[in-house]
């Protein structure tokens, strides 16, 4: 066995695997403050990733530029569709917010096909191109410098739960929403914050990762290892998220690297079953979760 | 003069479909504790959440009669806003945030000031010079106090919201009685010491009418008796059907946790 080969693809992973815990950060932070399971997370990542390829390509602009306007788009997008799509179903079944998230993703899909065409695409490189050592293994410089900005933005996320007092209300309204209105907390707000904080990891993540492997309308397919990630993780816990982030990016690097890469969802999709046979509520998960 | 709550013939409506306040009428003037009592299921909870405004969330509804808090109809008004203008509910079961610290409880309740002029810190040292338990566990989540130091928690975020009114939903619900009886004492010096009027729901009938200055006794989502306390405490049918030794207590206690369970996973789904 090639244990520096092994180490570099390790490395590899676990740095894919930070940006998809990120995007489960995305997620988790739907789910907790609202409870409701969001399908249309990759979409949202993909039009962000859109966004930026519009303002750095088509229009030009310094990508430094274009990413935050990009990452700002995306989570005003998650504020809307809250606004306008999710409130109004406040008080159905979980089943039919989750059927309106997925309705939602197709028709994000369809607007990004309409505007940029099916044809995958290149985003214009902006990340430092030097190559990076970690004693001696090699990592690919987009991977590396899209962890570190990802790892920021997830710091910081972190910092701010912990110890904001906006920090408090997002996770009193997790915990129980009807004595959080009793606190006088707009528990509303909280949602469509919720709405906007995880659209906005997602939104990076979604640069990030279509940076280092192109975009396409199908990019959105992402999201479907994220599921793996939070299901994984359990769908309330920040913390599994994360981890789970890590382990499934890395699983799926290994896999695609020694098995080839048509084994990489199969290999993902296999240890989601053995986890939700001996953890029905993933790893880290405590709340009893409805099936949807 | 008009008194700080008047609730004025409401009846409540679940799910469209369940009627559970017929007609109920009931006022607290200002400054004053007024016990509502009743047994289980007569709508005493349901009551109370008609004028915090978390009915709605429960999918029922105000569906005649009026609420006036400080003279005017809060009919409809949204939860956070009824706070944030005096009116707190501290609700049945404590509903402490379990995995926030007890600070961190207290923290989410000065979402109350928002917009009005106190400063958040002195509030807390006034919670902890009711309750100096909580200071000693302010690092401590709040799901692993004891009953009695969550019901403190409980009405420690009350404190930090600095209402005109406190609603309480059962405060002695399963505590030990030395407890209870400290529970009150100090509800009652809060009552005394911040001027705040308190509304208390309770199927313990002879503590709260101790402290209470006047009582109604409701049955089937109506008011059936109402009086000064002690004519309530002298009351002959009153003195048989709340104030006696209640041999079914036990049986009554696990019913009502089953039916907590019950609620409580309503809201999380
Ligand atoms: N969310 C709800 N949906 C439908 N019915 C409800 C709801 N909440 C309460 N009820 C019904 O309304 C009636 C009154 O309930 P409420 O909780 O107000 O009684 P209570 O006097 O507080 O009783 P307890 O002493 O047991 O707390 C009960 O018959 C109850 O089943
Ligand atoms: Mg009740």
């Amino acid at each position: 066995m090639d244990w520096l080969f092994f180490g570099e693809i390790s490395l590899a992973g676990l740095a894919m695997g930070g940006l998809y815990g990120l995007i489960g950060l995305g997620f988790v932070i739907i789910y907790k403050a609202t409870r409701v399971i969001n399908f249309a997370i990759g979409e949202i990542m993909m039009f962000a990733a859109y966004l930026f390829l519009a303002f750095a390509g088509g229009m030009e602009m310094s990508p430094w530029v274009a990413l935050p306007l990009a990452v700002l788009g995306g989570s005003v997008l998650g504020g809307v569709i809250e606004k306008v799509m999710i409130r109004p179903m406040l008080g159905e079944s979980s089943i039919s917010v989750v059927m309106v998230t997925i309705g939602l993703a197709s028709i994000l899909v369809g607007l990004v096909e309409l505007g940029w065409g099916a044809d995958p695409q290149l985003l214009p490189e902006f990340l430092p191109r030097k190559p990076v050592f970690l004693g001696e293994l090699y990592l690919a410089p987009k991977i590396a410098y899209g962890f570190l900005i990802g790892a920021t933005l997830l710091l910081v996320y972190l910092l701010y739960f912990r110890f904001s007092r906006g920090g408090v209300a997002l996770r009193a309204t997790a915990s129980d929403q009807a004595a959080a209105y009793s606190m006088g907390i707009n528990v509303r707000r909280v949602f469509n914050l919720a709405w906007v904080f995880g659209s906005l990891a997602a939104s990076l993540a979604g640069v990030l990762v279509a940076a280092t492997g192109g975009l396409s309308p199908q990019f959105g397919a992402v999201g479907l290892s994220v599921l793996v990630v939070v299901i994984v993780g359990g769908l309330d816990s920040i913390l599994g998220a994360l981890i789970a982030g890590l382990f499934i990016g890395w699983l799926e690097t290994v896999a695609g690297a020694y098995l080839g890469g048509q084994y990489r969802m199969p290999a993902t999709f296999a240890v989601l079953a053995v986890i939700l046979v001996l953890r029905p509520y993933g790893l880290f998960g405590t709340h009893e979760i409805e099936r949807v | 003069m008009e008194a700080l709550l008047e609730i004025d013939n409401i009846e409540v409506v679940y799910n469209k479909a369940v009627q559970v306040l017929r007609g109920l009428s009931l006022r607290v003037p200002a400054g004053a504790i007024v016990a509502l009592l009743g047994s289980n299921g007569a709508g005493k909870s349901t009551t109370l959440k008609s004028v915090s405004g978390l009915l709605a969330l429960e999918d029922g509804a105000v569906t005649a009669g009026d609420i006036r808090f400080k003279s005017r109809s809060m009919k409809g008004a949204a939860p956070e806003k009824l706070v944030r203008d005096g009116l707190f509910h501290v609700m049945e079961g404590r509903r402490v945030f379990e995995d926030l610290t007890v600070e961190e409880n207290l923290i989410a309740a000065t979402y109350a000031l928002s917009g009005r002029p106190q400063t958040f810190r002195d509030s807390y040292e006034l919670v902890y010079t009711y309750f100096p338990r909580l200071k000693e566990r302010r690092k401590q989540l709040a799901g692993y106090l004891s009953g009695g130091e969550q019901q403190m928690l409980a009405l420690g975020r009350a404190l930090i919201a600095r209402p005109e009114l406190i609603m309480l939903d059962e405060p002695s619900l399963g505590l030990a009685p030395l407890l209870v009886e400290e529970i009150f004492t100090i509800i009652a010096r809060i009552n005394r010491e911040q001027g705040t009027a308190i509304l208390l729901v309770e199927q313990n009938a002879a503590v709260s009418l101790a402290i209470a200055s006047y009582g109604y006794i409701m049955e089937n989502g109506k008011i059936v008796i109402d009086g000064p306390a002690e004519q309530l405490t002298a009351n002959e049918d009153v003195q048989e059907f709340y104030l006696g030794v209640g041999g079914q207590e036990g049986e009554a206690r696990s019913y009502r946790d089953i039916k907590h369970y019950k609620r409580r996973k309503r809201w999380l789904s």
